[in-house]
C-alpha cells in the first residue's frame, strides 16, 4: 500500500498532497453560504453536513471497521435528546445548563452509549450486527416514545436552544452553517487521519483478517469496541448540530425510517472514501426536499427510492463508485475501498 | 480521463452548484399558499381528503381571491413533530409562501405554531391539528384557527352516553396530544353527569397489535370510548371483534369518520348505534352543507362517499382565507395586517354553520351531536342527534376554572 506522505520537521504526517480541486472544494464551502439564501445554508448545506458527519461514522464502522452498524442515529439521538434534557425546553425537565457543560456531557453519555452499544455488537458479524443494532436503536426509540417521567414520551422536547456565544447566535445561519462546516471538516480529517494511524491500520487489517491479527496479538475485541467509541463520538457530534438546527428532539428523530436514512446515505455515497457520506448526504437532502416538486404529492416517495435504487444497482459502491469508474480513477491508497473485496493490503 | 478532466468536472459542479443556490423570484399579482398535510405515514389517507378539501376552496374561486391568483404549494409530513416543521421550513424559506394551510395532526399543530413564532412575516392558518394547547396556552400571534379543537369536537357527547345507560366506560386512545384532548372533552360531560372511567389505555400511533389492550379490557364496563384514528381505529375493531368483544362503542370524532365508515367487513355492523360528536355530520338536512357534499362528489368522484372532517376542515380554513383575502383586496403589505385583522375579527359562512374567533384566534363553531346509522343504500352514515351550537374552547366553563383543570395528559382528567 502506498502512501503519499511527507513528514515536516513537527513529524506528523500529512494524509495527502493538497491538490488544486481541494482547494477549490474549500474555497466553495467556505464562500457557499454568501450567496445562498438563509433555506439553502442551513437546511440544504448545513443539514447535509451534518448527516454526512451521522453517515461518516456509519461509513467509519463499516468502511475500516467492517462492521455495518444501524445504531449511529441513535448515538446522535442520545446526544440531542442529552442536549435537551440538561439545557432548557419546553416541559422545563431539564437541569438549565449553560452551553460549554451541556455539550460535554452530551458528547461524553452519546460515545458511552455508543461504546456500550459496541461492548453488545461487536462479537457478531455481518447480517447480524445490522440485526443487533438496529435492535438496541427500535429499543431506545420505543423507550423515548413510552417514557414521560425524562424523555417526554410522543412529543419529545422543543424549545431547545443553540447558544449565543459572544453576541453571535448559532442558530442563524450563517454561523450554524460555519459551525456544521468546523465539525464536518473536523470529524472528516480526524478520519482520514485515524484511517492512516497505527490503530486505524489495525482496524482495517481486524476487518480484512481478524484471526490472523488476534494471532498476531492484537486486542480484536478492543479495537472494535474502539472504534464504535470513535464513531460513536463523530455521531454525537452531528446529534448536537441536529438537535439545535430543528430546536427540538422527538422519538420521530430515531424511529426506524430516519435509522436506515443514515445507511441509505453512507451506501449512497459510497462507502470506500470518507467523502462519500457527505455526497450522500446532499443527494439525500436534495431529494427529500425537492421530490415533492417534481413529481405528483402522492408518489414523491417513490422518486426518493427509485434513485437509492437505481444508485445502488448500477454502482454498489454508491455515487463514489461512479465517479471513479467515470474518471478511470486508480485506486493509490486502498484504505477502505477493499473492504468489500475482504483481501489485505 | 487525466487530472485536468477531473478539475474540468469538478469546478463544472461548482458552477451549477452556485447557480442552483438563487432564491425564487416571485409575481407581484400572485399569493403564493403553502397546504401541509400528512401525505405519508400512517395517517395519509386523511392526509389525501384534506387536500381534496383545500382544493375544492381554490377551485371553487377559480384560484383568484382579492384579485390575485392563487398559487398552492404542496408540503408533506408523517404525523410526527419534525416532519411537519422541516416542510413548514421548506414551503417558507424556500418556497416563500405567504399563507400556510396546515398542519393536519395535533403534535405538528404544536410544533408548527412554535415554528410560527419565529416567522412573524407568514400568516399560518391551520389545518385540522386540534390539539388544544395550540391555542389555549402561549398562542402565537399569526397562527389562525378557524376549525374547533378536539376538546370542542366532544362538547355533548359525555352527557348523552350518560343518558343512553352507559355508567361506566373505558377509553383507548391514541398516545399524544390529539387524543389528550379528545378524551378531556368527553369526560368533562361525562363525569360531570355521574359516569365512572374505570382504565385509560394508551397506544402509539401506528399501533398494529392491540391484542393486550382487548385482553385487558373489564368485563363489568358498559361501553368503551375509542378515539382512534385512520388505519389504527380499523386495526382495534377488528381485533376487538375477533377477541369476542361486544361491548358497545362511543366514537371519537376521527374514529366513525368516513374513513372508517367507508370500510367494509364485519366492523360495518357492529358500528350501528355508535353516538359520537364532531365538527361535522354526514347527512345533515342543510342546504349549504348538501352543495358542499355535492361539490366534493363531483369534483372527486374517487373520493370517498361523504368528505371527511379532514376535508371539511382544511376547506372551511381555506375558504376563510380566501373570504378574508377578497375582504382586504389581496392587500398582504405591512406585514399581511389587514389580512390578520379581516381573518380575526370577520365572521365566516361555511357548510356547518357560521364560524368566528376567540381572543386565541381559535375557533367559535357548531358541533354535531351523532349517532351512525344505515343508509338507504347500505352503506353507514352519521345520523345528526342534535346540533350545539357555537362551542368555544372552554366548552362554556368559565376560562380560570377551565385553565385550572391543567394541560391534558395521559392522567389528567381523572374520574375512576
Amino acid at each position: 500500500m502506498s502512501v503519499t506522505a511527507t513528514t515536516p520537521a513537527t513529524g506528523i504526517a500529512w494524509p495527502w498532497p493538497v491538490r488544486p480541486q481541494h482547494i477549490l472544494l474549500a474555497l466553495f464551502l467556505i464562500a457557499y453560504p454568501l450567496v445562498a439564501t438563509p433555506f439553502w445554508t442551513v437546511q440544504i448545506g448545513a443539514q447535509s453536513l451534518f448527516f454526512g458527519v451521522i453517515a461518516l461514522s456509519l461509513m467509519f464502522l463499516a468502511g475500516y471497521g467492517g462492521m455495518v452498524s444501524l445504531s449511529q442515529m441513535t448515538v446522535a439521538g442520545v446526544a440531542a435528546y442529552m442536549i435537551a434534557l440538561f439545557g432548557t425546553n419546553h416541559v422545563n425537565i431539564g437541569f438549565g445548563w449553560p452551553w460549554w457543560a451541556q455539550v460535554p456531557a452530551a458528547l461524553i453519555i452519546a460515545t458511552a452509549a455508543a461504546t456500550l452499544i459496541g461492548v453488545i455488537a461487536v462479537r457478531t458479524a455481518g447480517i447480524y450486527t445490522i440485526m443487533i443494532t438496529l435492535a438496541i436503536g427500535v429499543v431506545f426509540f420505543y423507550f423515548t416514545r413510552q417514557n414521560y417521567a425524562i424523555f417526554n414520551g410522543f412529543s419529545g422536547f422543543a424549545s431547545v436552544q443553540a447558544p449565543v456565544v459572544l453576541g453571535i447566535n448559532w442558530r442563524n445561519p450563517q454561523p450554524f452553517y460555519y459551525l456544521s462546516l468546523g465539525v464536518a471538516a473536523f470529524c472528516y480529517l480526524a478520519t482520514v487521519y485515524v484511517s492512516r494511524s497505527t490503530f486505524g491500520l489495525s482496524l482495517q487489517a481486524i476487518r480484512d483478517n481478524p484471526r490472523r491479527m488476534g494471532a498476531l496479538g492484537f486486542n480484536v475485541y478492543l479495537h472494535r469496541v474502539l472504534a464504535h467509541s470513535l464513531a460513536g463520538f463523530f455521531a454525537a457530534l452531528g446529534g448536537v448540530l441536529l438537535v439545535w438546527m430543528n430546536g427540538r428532539v422527538s422519538p420521530g428523530t430515531i424511529d426506524i425510517g430516519p435509522l436506515i436514512n443514515v445507511l441509505v446515505i453512507a451506501v449512497l455515497g459510497g462507502l470506500g472514501r470518507p467523502i462519500g457520506p457527505f455526497i450522500g448526504a446532499v443527494v439525500f437532502v436534495l431529494l427529500d426536499n425537492f421530490a415533492i416538486d417534481l413529481i405528483d404529492p402522492e408518489r414523491f416517495n417513490l422518486l426518493i427510492g427509485s434513485v437509492f435504487l437505481l444508485i445502488v444497482l448500477f454502482s454498489p459502491d454508491g455515487l463514489l463508485g461512479l465517479w471513479q469508474r467515470l474518471v478511470g480513477w486508480s485506486s493509490t491508497a486502498g484504505g477502505a475501498g477493499s473492504w468489500r473485496q475482504n483481501r489485505s493490503s | 480521463m487525466t487530472g485536468v478532466g477531473r478539475r474540468t468536472i469538478l469546478a463544472a459542479t461548482v458552477a451549477v452548484g452556485f447557480a442552483l443556490c438563487a432564491g425564487s423570484v416571485q409575481a407581484q399579482d400572485t399569493i403564493k399558499v403553502g397546504g401541509l398535510a400528512t401525505l405519508e405515514g400512517p395517517f395519509t389517507v386523511l392526509g389525501q381528503d384534506s387536500m381534496r378539501g383545500l382544493e375544492l376552496a381554490l377551485k371553487e374561486r377559480n384560484y383568484t381571491a382579492g384579485g390575485k391568483k392563487i398559487e398552492l404549494i404542496t408540503g408533506s409530513s408523517d404525523a410526527s413533530p419534525d416532519s411537519a416543521v422541516n416542510a413548514a421550513r421548506k414551503l417558507v424559506e424556500q418556497d416563500g409562501v405567504q399563507i400556510l394551510v396546515g398542519p393536519l395532526s395535533g403534535d405538528e399543530g404544536l410544533a408548527v405554531k412554535n415554528y410560527a413564532k419565529s416567522q412573524p412575516q407568514v400568516t399560518f392558518i391551520n389545518g385540522t391539528s386540534a390539539a388544544q394547547d395550540t391555542t389555549l396556552r402561549d398562542p402565537a400571534e399569526n397562527f389562525f384557527r378557524f376549525t374547533t379543537d378536539g376538546a370542542q369536537w366532544q362538547a355533548g357527547l359525555g352527557e348523552y352516553a350518560y343518558s343512553k345507560g352507559y355508567k361506566k366506560v373505558v377509553t383507548v386512545a391514541e398516545d399524544y396530544s390529539f387524543p389528550y384532548t379528545q378524551v378531556l372533552g368527553f369526560m368533562l360531560g361525562y363525569c360531570k353527569a355521574g359516569g365512572k372511567v374505570a382504565d385509560k389505555f394508551w397506544v402509539p400511533i401506528g399501533n398494529k397489535d392491540f391484542s393486550t389492550i382487548v385482553a385487558s379490557i373489564p368485563d363489568d364496563i358498559d361501553a368503551i370510548y375509542v378515539a382512534l384514528g385512520g388505519a389504527d381505529a380499523v386495526n382495534f375493531l377488528s381485533q376487538y371483534q375477533q377477541g369476542g368483544g361486544a361491548k358497545p362503542l362511543i366514537g371519537g370524532s376521527i374514529t366513525v369518520d368516513q374513513t372508517i365508515l367507508g370500510s367494509e367487513g364485519p366492523s360495518k355492523t357492529y358500528m350501528i348505534g355508535t353516538p359520537s360528536a364532531g365538527p361535522i355530520a354526514d347527512n345533515w338536512d342543510n342546504p349549504s352543507w348538501k352543495t358542499f357534499v355535492e361539490a366534493y362528489k363531483k369534483e372527486f368522484p374517487d373520493g370517498f362517499p361523504s368528505p371527511s372532517l379532514f376535508a371539511h376542515g382544511y376547506y372551511v380554513e381555506t375558504k376563510a382565507m380566501l373570504d378574508a383575502l377578497d375582504k382586504v383586496g389581496g392587500d398582504l403589505s405591512d406585514g399581511q395586517a389587514k389580512f390578520r385583522e379581516a381573518l380575526a375579527t370577520g365572521e365566516f359562512d361555511t357548510p356547518t354553520g357560521k364560524v368566528k374567533l376567540d381572543k386565541n384566534r381559535n375557533a367559535v363553531a357548531d358541533i354535531f351531536l351523532t349517532e351512525v346509522a344505515e343508509g338507504p343504500d347500505g352503506k353507514l352514515f352519521n345520523k345528526v342527534v342534535k346540533v350545539i351550537p357555537q362551542v368555544n374552547q372552554t366548552l362554556g366553563f368559565a376560562e380560570e376554572e377551565f385553565l385550572a383543570l391543567g394541560p391534558v395528559s395521559r392522567d389528567n382528567p381523572q374520574c375512576p
